[in-house]
């Protein structure tokens, strides 16, 4: 996905943008509403990460204006501001959604997919891999003309092990990005999603395969 | 010790009572001298016409002064009242005709105008005209006293009655003036009894200036109220701003240090580092959860002291919370089935609290809730209430009370590892209680736990 990251606290900005980059997402980053404005006009993006105060002014006033002018592209607003009474007016003014800082990153990236799968957006994201297609957007895995649908954690770890094919992933750098910090999970927890999605990709050229003592990686039969 | 000011109007009213009550004196003491004044003069004008009138009956003689009394001298006298009357004449040093003890003037001045004098005489008191006159008597002049007396009696009468009408009238004037001071006080005070009906009409978040017509005299009292209403004001947005500042402040180092940590991690190669790093990311996220939901609570507190109460339409708000949470009851696989009635099903209440209040109860649910399982959303109606249900498949209450979980910072004792405030119940019970609905926490046949949020419908 492109993102345009409007934010103006330079530490977070870098911080948000190599986290995004590192899930292979390419990220435009504007320091101003400004210079938002300039990046929207020169290049297309399927999402916008706003945050509200901006040295040139509020970000809501610029999701306004961006709505009136025509232009749709999907923001989501990131705010470090009480919950309570923002996130109203926010989705009001016409965002899409809404995140509080700071963020989990899963969850951003969950989102985002809601966002863009609410707007019907066809992203070029689609990737094959030894005679399956795997689309993340509307969760499908399709296998000789055969879709499948996945769940939300087949589908992370399908996305994880794709990301890199024949790259061998630890149980536990795995289990980092499937499974929330919130909760604590055996790193076995992994094994279930890994059988399941094992069933699904049934009938392709691809598999999952455990190296033992290491983890997990995605090869050709 | 609290000292209450006596109130405007009683204090109005008792000055002009005061002045008049002073009037009604004066105005009684005037009327009464004034009276005393012409009763005494028309006592004075009978009693010296009647001296005058002997007086010019006397005629001297070779053999002394003789007078002939004209009786309706005396009649004139006596027809005024039933008072008393005396008369001495004395010619020289004797006295010719009449009481002889009547008491002389003080200066006898030979005149034909005559002087008056009041004495006590045979236990009464009496008005005396006196009057000289010299006649020859055998060529040789002689001065002959005329005294006329009469008792006042019927002057005293007079005046009596005079006083009494003079009482009279001062009662009433001052009857009147105590009418119309009443009045005075009340029209007078009314812009200020305006003024108050006015700025008591307020609602609670209505801090806009006074700007009521009002009399010269209160403009100081009005400018005082706006440099104050200013002030609060000023205070009440600096407050505001400050729990927004320092949201930002908080929260903002926070996402740096979590995106940092969750790159730190993905890159390390030992396991023992990413236990570490895991560990500070679960820190941070109980941290900015904290935060948050300490502003949250302070903001429901702040926000149900002052109730805005608005139409809220239940459905559409749950509508737009499962659509916020879907994504993050997904990471989990977990479904969120909405079950809603027909139409619209609104309340009375503020928005952002009821938001609040719901969100919490969904985000205990997804929390608590284990993967791939259901959580119900459902909203009833019934008796003149809605009823939001919450009903997941999580671990339940474990046996506390719902009164020991809406405690502050209490935290069920199955909580186990998930990252919690322990305010998120409080929240939901105040917002309950703010609009006079209540908030029961059950445990669900087959396990879990339901949540029922019931609020009157509007």
């Amino acid at each position: 996905m492109r993102f345009l990251l409007v934010e103006d606290n330079k530490d977070l900005a870098q911080s948000v943008g190599d986290r995004l980059r590192l899930d292979g997402h390419a990220v435009d980053w504007a320091e101003t509403l400004g210079d938002a404005s300039d990046c929207l006009g020169a290049a297309s993006y399927d999402l916008i990460l706003l945050d509200i105060s901006l040295p040139d002014g509020d970000g809501r006033r610029f999701l306004g204006d961006q709505r009136r002018i025509g232009r749709d592209t999907p923001v989501i607003v990131m705010t470090a501001r009480s919950e309570v009474s923002d996130r109203v007016s926010v989705l009001d003014l016409g965002a899409d959604d809404y995140v509080t800082k700071p963020f989990d990153f899963a969850e951003l990236e969950a989102r985002c997919r809601a966002v863009l799968r609410r707007k019907g957006v066809a992203l070029q994201t689609v990737q094959h891999f030894a005679g399956m297609t795997f689309n993340p957007l509307t969760a499908t895995l399709t296998v000789d003309g055969q879709m499948r649908e996945l769940r939300n954690r087949e589908l992370r770890l399908l996305e994880i092990l794709m990301a890199a094919p024949e790259r061998i992933f630890s149980k536990g750098q795995i289990c980092d990005r499937l499974f929330s910090y919130a909760e604590s999970v055996s790193d076995n927890a992994i094994e279930v999603y890994v059988g399941r999605l094992r069933k699904k990709m049934e009938g392709s050229g691809a598999r999952i395969e455990t190296v033992r003592g290491v983890g997990y990686r995605l090869t050709t039969e | 010790m609290k000292r209450t000011a006596v109130s405007l109007q009683l204090r109005l009213v008792f000055q002009l009572l005061a002045i008049a009550a002073l009037l009604a004196v004066v105005l009684y003491l005037t009327v009464r001298t004034v009276a005393d004044q012409a009763a005494e003069a028309t006592q004075d004008g009978v009693l010296g016409a009647a001296t005058l009138a002997i007086s010019e009956r006397l005629q001297g003689g070779d053999d002394g002064v003789s007078v002939d009394l004209p009786y309706e001298a005396f009649s004139i006298l006596g027809s005024i009242s039933a008072d008393r009357v005396f008369y001495r004449i004395d010619a020289g040093a004797a006295t010719l005709t009449g009481y002889d003890d009547l008491p002389l003037p003080e200066v006898a001045d030979i005149a034909l105008r005559p002087v008056f004098y009041t004495r006590d005489y045979r236990g009464a008191e009496v008005r005396i005209a006196a009057v000289s006159r010299t006649v020859l008597v055998a060529r040789r002049p002689v001065a002959v006293t005329v005294l006329v007396a009469q008792t006042r009696q019927g002057k005293e009468a007079i005046a009596q009655g005079v006083a009494q009408r003079a009482a009279a009238l001062g009662l009433g004037f001052f009857a009147l003036a105590a009418l119309l001071s009443l009045l005075a006080a009340k029209s007078s005070l009314r812009p200020i009894n305006r003024l108050a009906e006015a700025v008591e009409r307020r609602g609670p978040q209505d801090l806009r200036f006074v700007d009521h017509p009002t009399p010269v005299e209160l403009r100081p009292l009005i400018s005082a109220l706006n440099g104050f209403i200013a002030r609060l004001r000023a205070g009440l947005s600096r407050t505001e701003t400050f729990i927004a500042e320092a949201a930002h402040h908080i929260r903002t180092p926070l996402a740096v240090v979590r995106a940092r940590a969750e790159i730190a991690m993905r890159q390390s190669p030992s396991e023992e580092a990413r236990e570490e790093i895991r560990a500070l990311i679960r820190a941070v996220e109980e941290s900015s959860r904290t935060a948050g939901q300490l502003l949250a609570h302070a903001t429901v507190v702040n926000r149900s002291d002052q109730l805005i109460e608005e139409p809220v339409d239940l459905t559409r708000l749950m509508r737009d919370l499962v659509a916020t949470f879907q994504p993050t009851a997904e990471l989990r696989d977990i479904a969120l089935r909405l079950d809603l009635p027909e139409g619209e099903v609104t309340v009375r209440g503020d928005r952002p609290l009821l938001e609040a209040a719901l969100r919490n109860l969904l985000d205990n649910a997804v929390k608590y809730s284990p993967e791939e399982t259901l959580i119900e959303f459902q909203l009833t109606c019934a008796d003149g209430h809605a009823e939001v249900i919450v009903a997941d498949r999580g671990r339940g209450l474990s046996g506390q009370g719902q009164a020991q979980l809406a405690k502050r910072f209490v935290r069920g004792t199955n909580a186990g590892d998930v990252i919690g405030s322990g305010l998120g119940l409080t929240i939901v019970d105040e917002v309950a209680t703010a609009h006079g609905g209540t908030f029961t926490l059950a445990d669900r046949e087959g396990g879990g736990t339901c949540a029922r949020l019931s609020l009157p419908l509007s």
